[in-house]
């Protein structure tokens, strides 16, 4: 390819992406491009396929060839820890962190495994990293806590920052605003903002509207595993069928 | 780190100078005898360990592989008569083999699945040897031991000094992987797997490492035995109580760290040894089924557990 | 070919047996998720109580399993609060030392067997014991036939109460959604802890028919971990129905391959069919619940 306006390419494209799980359809003709450096929201109400959209992009699902291409490549051959290695990473709607950890441990595994061998890092490199992203997400403090007593919102800190520690170029939050207070959600969505750049692609799940609203500057929602709408913030939320589906109920 | 490294590998030869030494100043030969046994039991339970504990996959096999490791070298002693170094090596390579066609199998399966499949393994592998006439089938095979070298006055001293390097080899390997990049990996995985995957852990790839290694030194720890007992037969090679006290053993010493089998299986594998003489095989067995049940409910990180409580970040 | 014909049929009654000794482990495992490997060892254990009521009172086999069952059932709800208030509730590794605690419970349970009862193998008497039934050419124990009866009656009778009374719908409604149940009002864990006492309740008649087919030793539990999880597995978790059918391809392939092959491959055939299964399908072959 000689093209010479890169940015034109998407950095994740779905491609008509359908799952099913026996006679249920999760998602259902799913496509959608996501350029690099964007802020993208996705919502929809409950059992609408976000995760598992999210699972499809991860790799924690299989799908069909060419229906997930990242950077130019479909990886929809390759187990999630390649994915992770390749930019994709992700944290979980119910954390899951490694529970007998510390907080910086649980970024050296990331760290330890995903780094490129030929920059010859040691374990102090890595342990620099680690310490650096603590601080950028406010949590160096707790660097040598167990994760067992974090509280819930240093809990998905710690699993953005996680995220952050495999150094990718897509980051996948799903849900890490869910069940934290008012100023909480601040917190966590001002360091999403802070993260989010020229390098780092971000997808937000979320419930919360004004946050999504707030973050996005696309948004697309589903609805039994169809997109319904997509587009700018205010466009989407204007939307009949969104506010049928979603903010209806 | 470093002083680690020195500290351990000092006390590591201080053990076999003092195994050897002991060839000299033990004369009751029964000493050898139960000692062979607790070296044993140390190098399965730390085997064990790094599939078991690091990785979390509760492997009943430790029998199907011990009796590989013995029936392997009774193949290559009534085949072409090799000697007990290329039968352990041999034994050390069989497993390796067996432990990734095992862990290509089973791996996939999760908890008490994983636990079950070892089981049915052990006993496919079990009724395929007894039904091997030219290894002696079900009635067993006898076994002659060639004549011992010095420095060792008796075939067994020396058995027991080949079990004592397999601990060093073991305890060594299990160490290795705990402070390196496949025991975070492991450990990792061990927490939760999708989440390590989701880290760039090739969850897969440290699962079958473990597996092999674990395998292979089990097979090793096996290949001896045939010497030891200068007899072997398919029920007690591959029977399913070397799983379930290697497995004790771990348990009871605590499985986050290569000490805590080591601990467990000298605990227990004494205690196993006096029972057995004072009392009876039968109260030990009960005893073993006890403390597997205590243990598990009462501290379910074991020894080392119990331990950490008081003296947390304890790393080596 | 008569041979053949008759490794059939015996396989199908054998089959039925299976079915009774595994149906409570259906339950338990099945539906429960309780790793229960020690679920052959309390059906030794049972086998051993019905000797002892036939051996000392000389009260007929499957009467002394219908007598075992109230006792039975208290065992079971005991060991499932104890499996609860130790490793369920606590959340952590509930999977890994739970199948340890279950094998370290066996080995106790057969260690005490041997003590009490010794090594050697016990059968009990009774009239329909070791007289056979002739069909054309075939010779059938009537042990066997009368297994094969008991052992449909109480696998279609389980199968019924899970089906068709409140508290076996409840069973499997906490099975499949235990979050749901709590919204509704009941309390999960007496259901599971009911469901668990009637897993074991019904190894009263299943440790009857083990020692009405042939004589039982305290190891005989290890055969079994292979041949009752093979079929549980094979059936898909937690089917009734799927046990039987499961019970019978097992009893079949059994009496098929020791036909064929002679009794020294035996133990492994339950085995290699439940290895097989796992490898291949791990939620069953005949669908999940």
């Amino acid at each position: 390819m000689t093209s010479t306006d890169t940015t034109a390419l998407p950095l994740l494209r779905i491609g008509a992406l359908t799952k099913r799980f026996g006679g249920f359809t999760a998602l259902d003709n799913v496509s959608v491009d996501i350029k690099p450096g964007e802020r993208f929201g996705l919502i929809g109400p409950n059992g609408s396929g976000k995760t598992t959209l999210i699972n499809c992009i991860s790799g924690a699902f299989r799908t069909e060839p060419s229906t997930v291409v990242f950077d130019g490549e479909d990886i929809t051959r390759l187990p999630p820890h390649v994915r992770t290695r390749r930019g994709i990473a992700r944290s979980f709607q119910i954390p899951r962190p490694f529970r007998s950890m510390t907080v910086i441990e649980n970024l050296m595994v990331a760290a330890d495994f995903t780094s490129a061998t030929h920059l010859r890092l040691t374990a102090e490199d890595h342990r620099d990293q680690a310490v650096t992203i603590l601080q950028q997400m406010g949590l160096a403090n707790k660097a040598n806590a167990r994760v067992t007593g974090l509280s819930q919102v240093e809990l998905r800190k710690m699993e953005l920052a996680r995220a952050m520690a495999t150094r990718p170029k897509l980051l996948i939050s799903d849900e890490a605003m869910a069940g934290l207070s008012g100023s909480e959600v601040d917190e966590v969505l001002d360091l999403l903002l802070k993260l989010a750049g020229e390098s780092i692609t971000i997808i937000m799940i979320e419930h919360i509207m004004h946050a999504v609203m707030r973050f996005s500057e696309r948004i697309m929602c589903l609805d039994a595993g169809k997109i319904i709408a997509i587009g700018q913030p205010s466009e989407v939320m204007a939307n009949a069928r969104v506010q049928e589906a979603y903010l209806g109920t | 780190m470093k002083r680690n490294a020195i500290a351990f590998w000092g006390a590591s030869v201080l053990f076999l100078a003092a195994i050897l030494l002991s060839a000299e100043l033990v004369a009751n030969e029964y000493w050898f005898f139960a000692g062979y046994v607790i070296l044993q039991f140390i190098v399965l339970s730390v085997a064990w360990t790094i599939l078991g504990g690091y990785a979390g996959y509760v492997n009943f096999g430790t029998s199907a592989f011990f009796g590989v490791g013995v029936y392997t070298a009774v193949f290559l002693v009534s085949a072409v008569g090799a000697p007990l170094p290329v039968q352990i090596a041999i034994a050390a390579v069989v497993g390796a083999i067996l432990g990734f066609a095992v862990g290509l199998l089973t791996l996939r399966m999760q908890g008490i699945f994983f636990s079950i499949a070892t089981i049915a393994i052990t006993i496919i592998i079990e009724t395929a040897v007894t039904n091997w006439r030219e290894l002696g089938g079900a009635a067993g095979i006898q076994i002659q031991r060639p004549p011992v070298t010095a420095p060792f006055h008796t075939y067994v001293q020396m058995l027991v000094f080949v079990q004592a390097v397999l601990v060093v080899i073991s305890v060594a390997i299990a160490r290795y992987m705990q402070n390196s990049w496949i025991g975070r990996g492991l450990q990792a995985l061990r927490d939760d797997e999708l989440a390590a995957e989701c880290t760039g852990v090739p969850t897969l790839r440290l699962k079958l490492i473990a597996c092999v290694i674990s395998g292979a030194l089990m097979c090793a720890a096996g290949a001896p035995a045939a010497m030891y007992l200068q007899y072997a037969d398919p029920a007690s090679a591959f029977n399913l109580n070397y799983s379930v006290s290697v497995l004790a053993m771990a348990l009871i010493g605590g499985t986050a760290h290569w000490i805590g089998p080591v601990i467990g299986a000298i605990l227990l594998g004494v205690t196993q040894q006096v029972l057995t003489v004072t009392i009876s095989s039968e109260v030990n067995v009960l005893v073993l089924g006890v403390m597997l049940v205590l243990f598990v409910v009462g501290a379910p990180e074991g020894i080392i557990g119990l331990f950490k409580r008081r003296r947390p970040e304890g790393k080596a | 070919m008569d041979l053949l014909l008759e490794a059939v049929v015996t396989g199908v009654l054998l089959g039925c047996f299976y079915a009774a000794v595994s149906i409570g482990l259906s339950v338990s495992f099945g539906l429960l998720d309780v790793p229960q490997v020690a679920h052959p060892a309390f059906l030794v254990m049972a086998s051993y109580g019905v000797f002892f009521l036939n051996d000392t009172y000389d009260i007929d086999p499957l009467l002394s399993g219908v007598l075992i069952t109230p006792l039975l059932f208290v065992f079971g709800l005991l060991a499932y609060r104890l499996y609860y208030e130790t490793f369920e509730r606590r959340g952590t590794d509930a999977a890994v030392r739970g199948i340890a605690f279950f094998f370290g419970v066996a080995f106790i349970i057969e260690v005490l067997l041997i003590m009490y009862f010794g090594v050697d193998q016990h059968s009990v008497s009774a009239s329909y014991i070791g007289r056979s039934w002739r069909f054309g050419g075939m010779r059938i124990p009537l042990r066997l036939m009368v297994a094969f009866g008991v052992a449909t009656g109480l696998t279609l009778l389980l199968s019924v109460y899970l089906s068709r009374t409140f508290m076996g719908r409840a069973i499997r409604a906490v099975a499949q959604d235990e979050e749901a149940v709590r919204l509704m009002g009941a309390n999960p864990v007496h259901i599971k802890q009911w469901a668990f006492g009637i897993a074991t309740a019904v190894l009263g008649v299943a440790g009857a028919l083990l020692i009405i087919v042939s004589p039982v030793d305290p190891t005989l539990d290890r055969a079994y971990i292979g041949r009752t999880f093979c079929v549980v597995v094979m059936a898909g978790l937690g089917s009734m129905t799927g046990t039987l059918i499961a019970a019978i391809i097992l009893g079949v392939a059994e009496t098929i391959v020791l036909t064929l092959f002679g009794a020294s491959w035996a133990p492994a055939i339950s085995f290699a069919l439940l290895l097989g299964v796992l490898a291949v399908r791990p939620q069953g072959l005949l669908g999940r619940r």
